[in-house]
């Protein structure tokens, strides 16, 4: 079940964000990570240190791409610089498959750099879905769509949230980047059972799960990044991995950034319920072989 | 194109985008004298325990938070040098004026110095000061992530004559400026090794205190170029003579008509003037700073 065409048909385990206070760190210390998630457009652009970062990153280990701009719900097409460069970068990664997130946030070439919720209507669905073909075929690689976190509902929705989802990536035929902190902020602030999201996402289309941590404010739960998973979030992640199997999981910290030790110490503790159903011998030794066999793999 | 989509996402980003109130919150009213409650109403539900409006606004303070807190980041010589009150002004009216028009943050201030040389009122009375400040903080940034070709090796530099064209490195950018700026920074603890690939912000500590002082100095005219070495952003000093003829060599002029520019004005005898240009060559030589041209598409001579 984890390893899929959405996912390049990989069997990743649990990976953490690449961010700029740990560089040093792991170029020092080496440590063993199974794959690290970087954002594309951090690295779009001509030279300098953050390709060479990446580079020396790449040599070691395995990376995945992940979005924050593409804008795949945008009504408008999809910026083809953009795309242009994305695809440079992906040759460069050799990323198995690439995510962004259903959602919009630019119109008429002004951009807000948000990940501004989508209205669930067929009419969203059907151009959303053609967005992410268009994009699928020109970066040559599947692509997951990652649910937002929502603050907002709009009065033109037609269907649920998950429902919206499962029309896309139906129409789209893509993979589901699937953030069960999202799915907890979102039932929170608008009030639905965050199981029934998680139980009708189609499961063999799931290339990889987000866990993170949120604020909370008075009247609603903010999607900040910058603490650990509470445990409701894990007890959603627990029911993903029993629907879905082992899948690439990966812990988002992007403020407030702790030691790497930390960051990766609380990703790892995905592996309580990544392989829970599975007996020891089962259990892929995750720390001891994955290296190597990623420097092979890429190659 | 869905026009139906499309409306709602005009309707949602110009209400997102709009400016804050002094206590940050959304305007009551909107450009066009509307009321944003109702704006709001139209478009988003209300829930138990927030107001359309209040929903709207999670996303309205969310949007100009994120784009300010970038401009902090890559400005902080602008803010040091204009203050936080009107650093915070200018930067309202700049992103008011030049919102993001690409998909990535890295770009978010290139409009800005040329954006504050036609609104000069928005920075007096340090207008000049505040200006170069932008635009070395501008250039440090294009410097910090612009490409790097293969440099002349010594044998093709020897080669060189004076029809030869060459080109600059991407990552050199030259500046003439009013004020020397680049102490302000340096004074700033401005360190290239804080610069990070996420942000590309400037250093995040600043010490205001000895901006203040090092900002009360007299005007003086300095040419500067801003450029990358082992991954790190350096600025370094030009003479006159060199600033010219680097300049009009970057706008594709030969070697020869480089030369001639560059000691049009220049008071240096002419042994003087070898002696330069052969300092000169050999410090960009060691820098790597000068590069082959393109070579042209042969089908484009037809």
């Amino acid at each position: 079940m984890p390893a899929n065409r959405f996912n390049g048909f990989t069997d990743y385990g649990v990976g953490i964000g690449l961010r700029v206070p740990h560089y040093q760190h792991i170029f020092d210390k080496k440590p063993v990570v199974d794959w690290f998630e970087i954002i594309s457009e951090n690295y779009l652009v001509d030279g300098g240190r953050p390709l060479h970062v990446l580079d020396q990153i790449l040599e070691r280990y395995r990376v995945v791409q992940h979005g924050v701009a593409l804008y795949l719900g945008s009504a408008q097409p999809l910026n083809r610089e953009h795309l242009r460069k994305l695809k440079q970068l992906v040759r460069r990664t050799g990323t198995r498959w690439l995510s962004d997130h259903l959602c919009w946030g630019s119109v008429d070439g002004r951009y807000t750099h948000d990940l501004l919720p989508m209205p669930y209507t067929l009419e969203a669905a059907r151009i959303t879905a053609q967005n992410i073909r268009q994009a699928q075929d020109f970066l040559e690689i599947p692509i997951a769509v990652e649910n937002v976190s929502s603050y907002a509902e709009y009065h033109v929705s037609e269907m649920t949230e998950w429902e919206f989802l499962n029309e896309v990536v139906e129409r789209a035929d893509c993979g589901i980047l699937l953030d069960v902190n999202n799915i907890y902020v979102s039932s929170r602030n608008h009030s639905f059972d965050p199981f029934d999201y998680l139980n009708s996402v189609p499961a063999e289309r799931v290339a990889q799960i987000h866990i993170a941590g949120h604020s909370k404010f008075e009247k609603y739960i903010l999607d900040t990044h910058d603490h650990p998973v509470i445990d409701p979030v894990w007890k959603l992640y627990a029911r993903a991995i029993a629907r879905c199997g082992p899948t690439a999981t990966l812990l988002e910290w992007d403020d407030n950034i702790p030691s790497f030790e930390e960051v990766h110490r609380e990703a790892l503790k995905a592996n309580r319920y990544l392989y829970a159903g599975q007996t020891a011998s089962a259990t892929p030794q995750l720390h001891a072989t994955k290296q190597p066999a990623l420097a092979g793999a890429r190659r | 194109m869905s026009t139906n989509l499309l409306d709602l996402q005009r309707r949602m980003a110009s209400a997102v985008m709009q400016p804050l109130t002094r206590s940050l919150t959304t305007r009551r009213l909107g450009d066009d004298g509307q009321s944003n409650t109702r704006a709001a109403e139209q478009f988003l539900k209300p829930n138990s325990r927030l107001t359309a409006l209040e929903r709207l606004q999670i996303y309205n303070q969310q949007y100009w938070y994120r784009l300010f807190g970038c401009m902090e980041e890559d400005f902080p010589g602008v803010q040091a040098v204009l203050g936080r009150a009107a650093f915070e002004r200018l930067m309202r009216a700049y992103l008011e004026a030049c919102p993001s028009a690409s998909y990535s943050l890295h770009n978010l201030g290139a409009r800005l110095p040329e954006w504050m040389r036609t609104h000069p009122k928005l920075t007096a009375p340090r207008t000049r000061l505040a200006l170069d400040m932008a635009r070395l903080e501008w250039a440090h940034i294009e410097a910090f992530n612009a490409a790097e070709l293969p440099a002349f090796t010594p044998q093709a530099m020897a080669a060189l004559h004076a029809d030869t064209r060459v080109r600059v490195q991407p990552h050199v950018r030259l500046l003439q400026l009013a004020y020397p700026v680049d102490e302000l920074l340096l004074h700033m603890g401005n360190d290239a090794d804080d610069h990070c690939a996420t942000s590309n912000s400037a250093a995040a500590a600043r010490k205001s205190h000895s901006v203040r002082r090092v900002a009360n100095q007299r005007p003086q005219r300095i040419h500067l170029a801003v450029h990358r070495q082992q991954f790190q952003v350096y600025y370094k000093r030009l003479v006159a003579e060199e600033f010219v003829l680097l300049t009009a060599l970057h706008h594709g002029e030969s070697l020869g008509a480089a030369l001639e520019a560059a000691f049009a004005k220049s008071r240096l005898s002419e042994p003087r003037r070898a002696a330069q240009v052969q300092a000169v060559f050999q410090t960009w030589m060691k820098l790597g700073w000068l590069c082959p041209q393109e070579k042209k598409n042969s089908r484009s001579k037809r």
